[in-house]
């Protein structure tokens, strides 16, 4: 069972999971559960190849995203969670 | 995994890459099924060679496609096979493959559980073997269910149970389920298409639209069972089905068939849908730049289909059962759930069948030996 996501914890993108840049946004593979998922933004997609250079979520995005976007793209990140692309230390 | 318009029309342009690649490995086969998509049967000379695969293998990683749809024939013919399936699962190509399950004794059941990245489909065509037989040859149900057996055995863990819908198997949707269930095994359900030796069974295999009626309903109260956006033509009833509901053929899918030659979808497999060969410049090449290619990712007109309300659902059906049933792009699939596509065939005075271009077919009948 996973955690909760908690944006002011460290967060990575999986090892297990591939992104294959596109022009609407990416492509993310998930070798072990074999789930495609569509990352459907380009900024999501840097968000989430960047998330794990940050000691949090919440910082990734205070350095990435404008604030009025903060609570969008964590509600995106709960998602990316639940489908086991992103994951914790 | 539902897609939204937006999403729908960025497919339709094209991607970087396929989502779906198939790859029919060797047109040998053991067996010869009425409907089979590839007329498969004798190898193929020309057939790609072990390092031109592995090379293939190599590009299809570069191009990040993340799983390759190994088919064929039977791709277990192939004596390369476990190299080629762990070339590319050690460089994180994960390898689907079709196969009829007969190759699949107690040795291999375990080689195969021991690869990751690695999903299997066993086929038949029935839930017992009076039916399936009838088209994938006698003995071919009890070999497909030992290969069942030994994958169990072995803890492969969870494979898929692979189905062409038919007139007669599409009265045995339940019985598939339990079977399924018995083995802790996934169930996938697909389109009879006319393609391939298809073209002479379609006539009297496909479902009636009452069939089709039922079928969609039964999958909807089903999104586990995977149908690889098979029946998005019956996505105009209502709701859509699971999947990307649309016509792939180039944009998001493509074929690479054994002798490297690639096409815009597993079930065109004719020269009129040809893009070009891998052996040239490479995939990516043929990708990328095929004219045909090219054309499929331009926005087409919804011809015959304009005026129906449930145009953007289906959008206009399969470009593969059109093709072989010999209606135009522009006229509705052959399927078509209002019955629009009947219509346009019956209206049709001169009805001009292609046949495939590349037919392996075996001129003498096959027969399985028991083991």
């Amino acid at each position: 069972m996973v955690d909760a996501f908690d944006a002011s914890r460290y967060w990575q993108l999986s090892e297990m999971v591939s992104l294959r840049d596109e022009e609407f946004g990416a492509l993310a593979y998930h070798h072990v559960n074999r789930r495609l998922v569509f990352l459907k933004s380009r900024e999501l997609v840097d968000v989430v190849r960047r998330l794990g250079d940050y000691e949090s979520a919440n910082e990734a995005l205070g350095a990435i995203v404008a604030p009025d976007q903060h609570d969008r793209y964590v509600a995106a990140l709960a998602t990316l969670q639940k489908a086991a692309l992103i994951n914790g230390r | 995994m539902g897609a939204e318009s937006s999403l729908r029309n960025r497919f339709e342009r094209g991607l970087a890459a396929p989502i779906c690649l198939t790859w029919e490995l060797t047109y040998a086969c053991n067996l010869a099924c009425t409907h089979c998509l590839s007329s498969s049967g004798r190898r193929d000379p020309r057939e790609l060679t072990t390092a031109e695969a592995k090379a293939l293998i190599d590009e299809i990683a570069a191009m990040q496609i993340f799983y390759v749809n190994v088919g064929g024939g039977e791709p277990m013919i192939r004596r390369d096979f476990f190299e080629l399936v762990e070339h590319a699962v050690n460089q994180h190509v994960g390898v689907k493959f079709s196969t009829n399950g007969t190759r699949i004794d107690r040795d291999a059941a375990k080689r195969l559980a021991g690869i990751d990245y690695l999903d299997i489909q066993i086929s038949i065509d029935g839930v017992d073997a009076l039916t399936s037989d009838r088209i994938r040859g006698a003995g071919s149900y009890d070999a497909a269910r030992r290969a069942m057996d030994n994958l169990r055995d072995a803890d492969f863990g969870q494979f898929k149970i692979s189905v062409v819908m038919t007139k007669e198997n599409v009265e045995q949707l339940d019985d598939f389920e339990v079977l399924a269930k018995s083995y802790g095994a996934e169930l996938r359900l697909t389109r009879l298409r006319p393609s391939g030796r298809g073209v002479e069974v379609w006539n009297e295999l496909h479902p009636t639209l009452e069939q089709n009626r039922g079928l969609y309903r039964w999958l909807l109260e089903r999104p586990n069972v995977l149908t690889g956006d098979s029946f998005f033509h019956l996505s105009a009833l209502g709701s859509p089905l699971e999947g990307l509901n649309l016509c792939g053929a180039g944009r998001v899918v493509c074929l690479i068939d054994p002798v490297g030659d690639v096409y815009a979808c597993p079930f065109v497999i004719h020269d009129e849908f040809l893009a070009g060969n891998v052996r040239d410049a490479g995939f990516a090449s043929v990708w990328t730049n095929s004219e045909l290619f090219r054309s499929l990712r331009e926005p087409g007109s919804a011809g015959a289909c304009a005026s129906c309300g449930s145009f953007d659902a289906c959008r206009g059906g399969c470009m593969a059962a059109k093709f072989f049933t010999g209606l135009e792009m522009s006229d509705p699939d052959p399927e078509c759930v209002f019955g629009h596509g009947e219509a346009a065939l019956a209206a049709k005075r001169v009805l001009i069948r292609p046949i495939s271009s590349a037919d392996h077919s075996r001129k003498v009948p096959v027969t399985l030996s028991a083991r």
